[in-house]
């Protein structure tokens, strides 16, 4: 198995709903889905935010559109209006995402 | 097969697409989506000045424009402009139309404002529960600066059986912008819960405007085509809840299945209940393919019935904000901004200053990502051209905000070398409006369609 960025295989975009993102993951070819279920866990995705979401990372699949849908809790400083920070909106979630290592066959 | 176009993704979006929308291809229906959630209350400050206001004015000037092609074309618009006073927007574009001689069958969908039936609604037991957090709307009630309902799609078909050629509404879902021509054209029901979900996943994938065509659109972004002239999106709708979503011909930006994926998935939760006030659609049924060049179909689109609520957004007043900013330059930019920072909070220290929190970003190292996997490399981080060091500040103590922003402009004479002040002067206080999201039974509330002129 070769280490490989998320980049390499995989699109994204996110948003905000209050103090969660969601992140959408796309693979880029319909037959690299199954490595975006096997390797972009609930885990590696809250560990890959540590310090910045703080609350519970939950993952959707669309198998459909060869995607993965996570909600990142409470990542946003309460969110919106709120947030003191330079990405208020978790506009930017979806490349600090794509910068995570993975294997890759 | 009818063509339903958006031209507006956010209040401040670009004042040119909605022309483009008009003028440069063949559309029915022109949805626009003015509404963030912070526009109701930028729109309450506008009124508590000026009791005429509280609307999109741009709107105004925009029907002004385009009222002779709408004509021609038989485009008809809807538009939810009316923010916390649509009747006053009617009047507004009525006398803009009655300047040019031109007769004009305005509709209002209105009843979403329930500002002042709130306490009503608590003595009643209707707790209007924060659904992020269970707490109960008491907690904040004496912030509470404004409460809308989200209607859905039916008032605004209602709204077009009447004839109207421009449908103004206050706080309306977003997608029901777009699901409301289809329900007004075929004849969809209130239960047909498979199509009215096609309409509302129709209103997603477009209501965010250029973000489907090509804009902020990670995939291969630098082969988009033109994207100084990107083309906003349109819906070519089927009667059986099937369509396509394309842009017209000539413009730049681009249509592909990666790019709709993008915005399919943005800004959604659990993807098999996507909760609209009409229906409950399920994006895992959603299937794509590429129809053509600059052209996406969609197909087999299921969903399941309404709920029994609707979801009401309340504004609140919670303290105040403010934020500075510093560059610092090579060598060592993101050291001495680093350096700053801990002067500035020691000194916010001494002055005795409380904050509900500081919060430092350091632009051009890790601003943005905040994670570790972004931060520099020891071998780079000495080579950084420059590092803007960006703190935020937050209290219920107005004083103590405003004490924080005189804070900034003294360290670049009596802090690290090698700084700019960027030119920005001393930041600015503002004032912070939160949002408080809840449900309320949709017994509780009902939409009010009128049309002007009346047919009496």
């Amino acid at each position: 198995m070769a280490k490989r960025e998320l980049i390499e295989i995989a699109h994204a975009r996110s948003g905000d709903k209050g103090d969660l993102v969601n992140i959408g993951l796309i693979a880029r070819k319909p037959e690299d889905y199954p490595i975006l279920v096997r390797e972009v866990t609930t885990d590696r995705v809250k560990q890959h935010f540590a310090g910045v979401c703080k609350g519970k990372v939950e993952r959707f699949e669309l198998p459909n559109l060869g995607a993965l849908n996570f909600l990142l809790h409470e990542a946003l400083d309460g969110g919106g209006t709120m947030a003191l920070k330079a990405d208020p909106q978790g506009k930017t979630f979806g490349t600090a995402l794509l910068r995570m290592e993975i294997d890759v066959d | 097969m009818i063509r339903i176009a958006n031209g507006q993704g956010f209040w401040g979006d670009s004042l040119e697409a909605p022309v483009d929308q008009i003028r440069r291809g063949p559309i029915d229906y022109l949805t626009l989506d003015y509404l963030a959630e912070v526009t109701m209350s930028i729109l309450q400050k506008q009124r508590t000045r000026d009791p005429q206001a509280g609307y999109a004015r741009d709107f105004v000037d925009l029907i002004a424009r385009v009222l002779p092609d709408l004509k021609d074309r038989r485009i008809r618009v809807i538009a939810n402009a009316g923010g916390i006073n649509p009747m006053g927007c009617r009047d507004a574009v009525l006398e803009r139309a009655e300047r040019q001689n031109l007769p004009l069958k305005i509709a209002t969908v209105t009843g979403d404002d329930i500002t002042d039936r709130l306490d009503q609604f608590m003595k009643r037991g209707i707790e209007l529960k924060n659904m992020d957090t269970g707490e109960p709307l008491s907690a904040i009630r004496a912030q509470v600066e404004r409460a809308n309902v989200y209607f859905g799609a039916f008032p605004v078909a209602e709204a077009l059986a009447l004839g109207a050629e421009v449908v103004i509404t206050g706080r309306v879902a977003d997608a029901a912008l777009t699901l409301a021509p289809m329900i007004h054209e075929f004849g969809w029901k209130e239960t047909d819960w498979d199509k009215l979900s096609a309409g509302i996943v129709a209103g997603h994938a477009i209501e965010c405007g250029a973000q489907v065509t090509g804009g902020n659109c990670q995939v291969d972004w630098e082969t988009i085509p033109d994207l100084a002239d990107i083309g906003y999106p349109i819906v070519e709708a089927e009667p059986d809840g099937t369509f396509a979503v394309t842009k017209h011909a000539g413009t730049g930006g681009r249509v592909t299945v990666a790019s709709v994926k993008e915005q399919l998935l943005y800004e959604i939760g659990d993807p098999t209940q996507y909760i609209t006030p009409d229906c409950v659609a399920d994006f895992t049924t959603v299937h794509l393919d590429q129809a053509g060049e600059n052209r996406v179909r969609f197909t087999g689109i299921e969903g399941r019935p309404a709920t029994n609520y609707y979801k009401v957004s309340i504004s609140y007043t919670a303290g105040y904000k403010a934020m500075g900013s510093l560059v610092y330059t090579w060598p060592d930019a993101y050291k001495k901004a680093r350096a700053a920072d801990q002067i500035l909070r020691q000194r916010l220290t001494r002055l005795g200053l409380r904050f509900d929190e500081i919060r430092t970003a350091f632009l051009g190292a890790n601003g943005c990502h905040e994670i570790p996997a972004a931060e520099p490399s020891s071998e780079i981080e000495p080579h950084l051209s420059e590092v803007v060091l960006r703190v935020g500040v937050r209290s219920e103590n107005r004083a103590a905000v405003d004490r924080f922003t005189r804070e900034i402009a003294p360290l670049v004479l009596n802090g690290p070398p090698g700084v700019s002040g960027l030119g920005l002067g001393r930041p600015r206080v503002e004032e912070i409006i939160a949002f408080w999201p809840a449900l309320i039974p949709k017994s509780e509330v009902r939409p009010e369609v009128a049309i002007w002129p009346s047919a009496s």
